[in-house]
């Protein structure tokens, strides 16, 4: 079964996220920050993870960053699930090892999308 | 509610100016489209908005309401597939096909806001070897006034750009403006944009290599729908191709066209293999 760690510090959207990831199959674990996030990954790295920006503690690019620097954290797609939507901010987070980047808010289809983009979720021909 | 003469009155009137077929089971899309019309023109109802309509009094509501009902929801590389042969069938095949220096001419015939083309658009500067030096020329048609300045203007919210299309590819092609996303120049400049009926005669357009028709003939009834297909064929070159809509097909539907084996989505002209050369990696 396929892994999706979802770090955001809103339960509603993890519990909104979670609901989607399931219904694709998806098995999920949740943190509420990036040094909760780091922590996860440390145990059982997920195949993709669902990365929030502005979290306390440790951010969402400080956590991609740090992920991205260890050998086991080139592994996991990482999508970013931001409300922070400037070509910056994008652009940082490609920079950092972004594979994909949501805009919030975000829906069923945009997620199930850019799953399908990073090859986790099955490509829908038409 | 609209009264049962007055939908009846609708469907006449749209079948009429636009063609679209409009069947018994609409009321739901009927008035969620035009209920906007009615604000914005201080319509009481909709039997003020048909008297309207009846006496001709006001060719700005009567082109308002043909623009509601017409309009669709668009997206960039929407259905995937047709995108996918356009690089690894049509345009393989055609710049085998065509003397160096002829221009490829593509028709989008219902480009809509514009995202139908500008995905064309991007593929061939993703993809510049797959013809070379060639020009090609995309025009983007539509019936509606409103979506094809939108089209003009290649503007979307982050909901529009990020369906279908990568983040790469967004930050490639597209800028922020404000809250919104602007298509870049090079690939704006390679559309134009024209107001059309697909009623009227398609003389003016000239001839094309490959049509994109997709989602707009299931509006139309069967006689409309294959006199537009044999108009279409006529239109294209007997090598181009014609791409249609997931939920539509030619079966029974005229003769103009066959489906290209292997491809949901896309057809080719009814003309006899002499004339028609196999699609690169394909027999047919």
């Amino acid at each position: 079964m396929k892994t999706c760690l979802v770090v955001d510090d809103s339960g509603l959207v993890r519990k909104i996220a979670r609901r989607i990831l399931e219904r694709l199959g998806f098995l999920v674990e949740e943190a509420a920050d990036g040094q909760i996030a780091l922590d996860c990954c440390a145990k059982a790295m997920p195949d993709v993870i669902l990365l929030d920006w502005e979290m306390p503690n440790v951010s969402g690019i400080e956590c991609l960053r740090r992920l991205r620097a260890t050998e086991a954290g080139k592994a996991p797609k990482v999508i970013f699930c931001t409300s922070l939507n400037d070509m910056e901010h994008i652009a940082a987070a490609l920079e950092a090892g972004a594979d994909e980047y949501i805009m919030k808010p975000f829906d069923d289809d945009i997620l199930h999308e850019k799953l399908e983009a990073v090859g986790l979720a099955e490509k829908d021909l038409l | 509610m609209i009264s049962a003469s007055d939908y009846e009155f609708f469907s006449r009137f749209l079948k009429q100016r636009s063609g679209l077929l409009l069947t018994d089971d609409k009321h739901y899309l009927l008035e969620s489209r035009l209920m906007p019309l009615l604000r914005k023109f201080d319509l009481a109802d909709f039997s003020k908005l048909a008297a309207v309509l009846k006496d001709g009094s006001s060719a700005i509501i009567s082109s308002a309401v043909v623009e509601a009902m017409t309009t669709n929801e668009t997206l960039f590389f929407r259905d995937k597939a047709p995108f996918e042969d356009f690089t690894r069938t049509m345009l393989p095949t055609l710049h085998a096909a065509r003397p160096a220096g002829q221009k490829l001419r593509i028709w989008c015939a219902a480009a809509s806001s514009g995202q139908e083309p500008y995905s064309l658009a991007i593929l061939l500067l993703e993809n510049p070897g797959l013809i070379g030096r060639r020009d090609v020329e995309i025009i983007g048609t539509d019936l509606s006034n409103e979506v094809l300045e939108r089209a003009r203007a290649g503007r979307y919210n982050q909901f529009e750009v990020q369906r279908g299309m990568g983040v790469q590819m967004l930050m490639k092609y597209f800028t922020k403006v404000g809250d919104l996303w602007e298509v870049k120049e090079p690939v704006r400049k390679m559309v134009q944009y024209r107001k059309f009926n697909l009623l009227e005669s398609f003389a003016s357009l000239g001839t094309f290599d490959i049509v994109f028709c997709r989602n707009v003939l299931i509006y139309f009834d069967a006689p409309t729908k294959a006199d537009i297909l044999a108009r279409i064929a006529r239109a294209l070159t007997p090598d181009g191709f014609l791409v249609l809509g997931a939920a539509e097909t030619v079966i029974g539907v005229g003769d103009a066209f066959k489906p290209l084996p292997q491809h949901r989505c896309t057809y080719v002209p009814n003309v006899t293999p002499a004339v028609r050369p196999a699609p690169v990696g394909m027999k047919i």
